[in-house]
């Protein structure tokens, strides 16, 4: 079956429905699937549910899908950088699960591999521990944490090939795998789509099973805090 | 407060930290004065620096132009590589963080504890901005080095017996670097190992709430 679709609108026909749960990529505006979320915009799916790292800014990323309420409830790290989020949450609009980040990245990892809990120490003695299990193993105290199976997983790699074989590029690379392999349907848009056989299969960071569908950019890849140096002068 | 006792400044505090640095060592650094401890690193001292959103040999700031939208640290700005640099995924990033790999972590602190209790994520009602990476930084790192103002804008003392926000970690803090010195988390309290230049050990404790011992 081809994996290559035309547009985000055509790769996410049919895999959109209301109260879904939906796995994205992405840290901070770095590496997030910015053309599968307007899609999703543009689809108008309601009461979503969306792990993912950050909430994105307003008017771009995940922001604009808080700014349509499409958002019921978002399983975040950090929510620092969007002033439409802090307003829906403070008044009740929004639920948030706050996810130590290490956490976050494992209960998708385990979610995408077939493991329902894991014991961590990240949290003990917080509001994170409260009402879940605790359990001793060597003197140490850890807290149970659940894996997180989504229905959907949009991801955003640097190249595919047609197999959907992904590679990715610097520290775009953060959530994306663990997203993509949390889902049980994962679309992932590229940069590039190369010929088959023209990647290193060595050098594969994400195998194709975990991609179901390709679309390619462009991207506009919004840089978020701009910082530089001066050259010297000599 | 008219003549609150000043200390080190932001710049001081952030040189006084990069001695806690190790040669050979990965080190996490966090987003404020902690971001700063690299401008500072000893002479013969080699340290590669972990990002935890995906790469360990995290480089300076780019030239102007040079800026890369894949390049990012953990506080979102614009970085550059390293001959030693890799990257890897958010998952690979805290299996070593939480495995114990990272041998230190320098972090900002809202509030510290006498206990080495650490509270650095949260004011309840007011912005609610997460934890980000501190919880899983300060539960598996070997060391957890907290760098922060003695007192608030009000002159009230951040160094208490028991931290009133949040815990980011219970019992996870080590050393505690002040514009007023630097003093070490021990059994029944703190102990003050140093004291900023221009600061009396009277000074210190008077701005400390949390026990002093040793």
């Amino acid at each position: 079956m081809k994996k290559e679709f035309a547009s985000a609108s055509a790769a996410l026909e049919g895999l959109l429905f209301d109260g879904m749960t939906i796995a994205s990529g992405g840290f901070g505006l770095c590496g997030i699937p910015e053309l599968l979320i307007e899609a999703i915009k543009n689809a108008g799916t309601k009461n979503l549910t969306i792990a993912s790292n950050n909430a994105g800014v307003d008017g771009f990323g995940l922001g604009v899908l808080l700014a349509t309420r499409q958002v019921k409830k978002m399983i975040s790290s950090y929510v620092g950088e969007n002033a439409e989020f802090m307003r829906q949450y403070l008044s009740g609009e929004l639920e948030l699960e706050f996810t130590p980040q290490g956490t976050l990245a494992e209960r998708l990892r385990a979610g995408g591999a077939g493991i329902p809990g894991f014991y961590t120490k990240t949290g003990v003695g917080t509001v994170i521990a409260e009402g879940k299990e605790h359990k001793d193993f060597n003197g140490q105290t850890y807290i149970l944490e659940r894996g997180i199976v989504a229905d959907l997983s949009i991801v955003k790699a640097w190249k595919a090939d047609p197999s959907g074989n992904l590679v990715f590029r610097k520290t775009a690379r953060n959530f994306n795998p663990p997203a993509a392999t949390a889902g049980k349907i994962c679309v992932a848009e590229v940069e590039e789509i190369v010929p088959l056989g023209s990647l290193d299969p060595d050098t594969i960071h994400l195998p194709g099973i975990y991609v179901h569908r390709l679309i390619k950019g462009p991207h506009e890849k919004r840089i978020e805090n701009r910082t530089t140096r001066k050259k010297e002068t000599l | 407060m008219a003549d609150a006792i000043k200390g080190w400044d932001r710049n001081q505090i952030a040189e006084r930290a990069a001695l806690e640095l190790r040669d050979g060592t990965y080190v996490n650094l966090g987003i404020g004065i902690p971001t700063l401890v690299s401008n500072y690193i000893p002479k013969g001292v080699n340290v590669t620096l972990q990002s935890e959103n995906g790469m360990l040999g995290m480089g300076p700031f780019p030239f102007e132009g040079d800026e890369d939208p894949d390049l990012i640290n953990a506080g979102k700005q614009t970085i550059t590589e390293l001959p030693q640099t890799a990257y890897f995924d958010s998952a690979q990033s805290f299996a070593m963080i939480r495995g114990g790999k990272i041998a230190m972590a320098i972090l900002g602190a809202m509030e510290v504890s006498e206990a080495g209790d650490l509270a650095n994520w949260m004011i309840p009602g007011k912005l609610v901005k997460g934890m980000g990476g501190a919880m899983d930084l300060v539960a598996g790192v070997g060391r957890v080095v907290v760098v922060m103002d003695h007192t608030s804008k009000h002159g009230e003392s951040k160094v208490l017996r028991e931290c009133s926000l949040p815990l980011t970690g219970k019992a996870v803090v080590n050393r505690i670097i002040t514009n007023l010195g630097v003093l070490d988390v021990v059994a029944g309290g703190l102990k003050i190992v140093e004291l900023a230049e221009g600061v009396s050990e009277a000074d210190l404790r008077a701005a400390t709430e949390a026990r002093i011992v040793g």
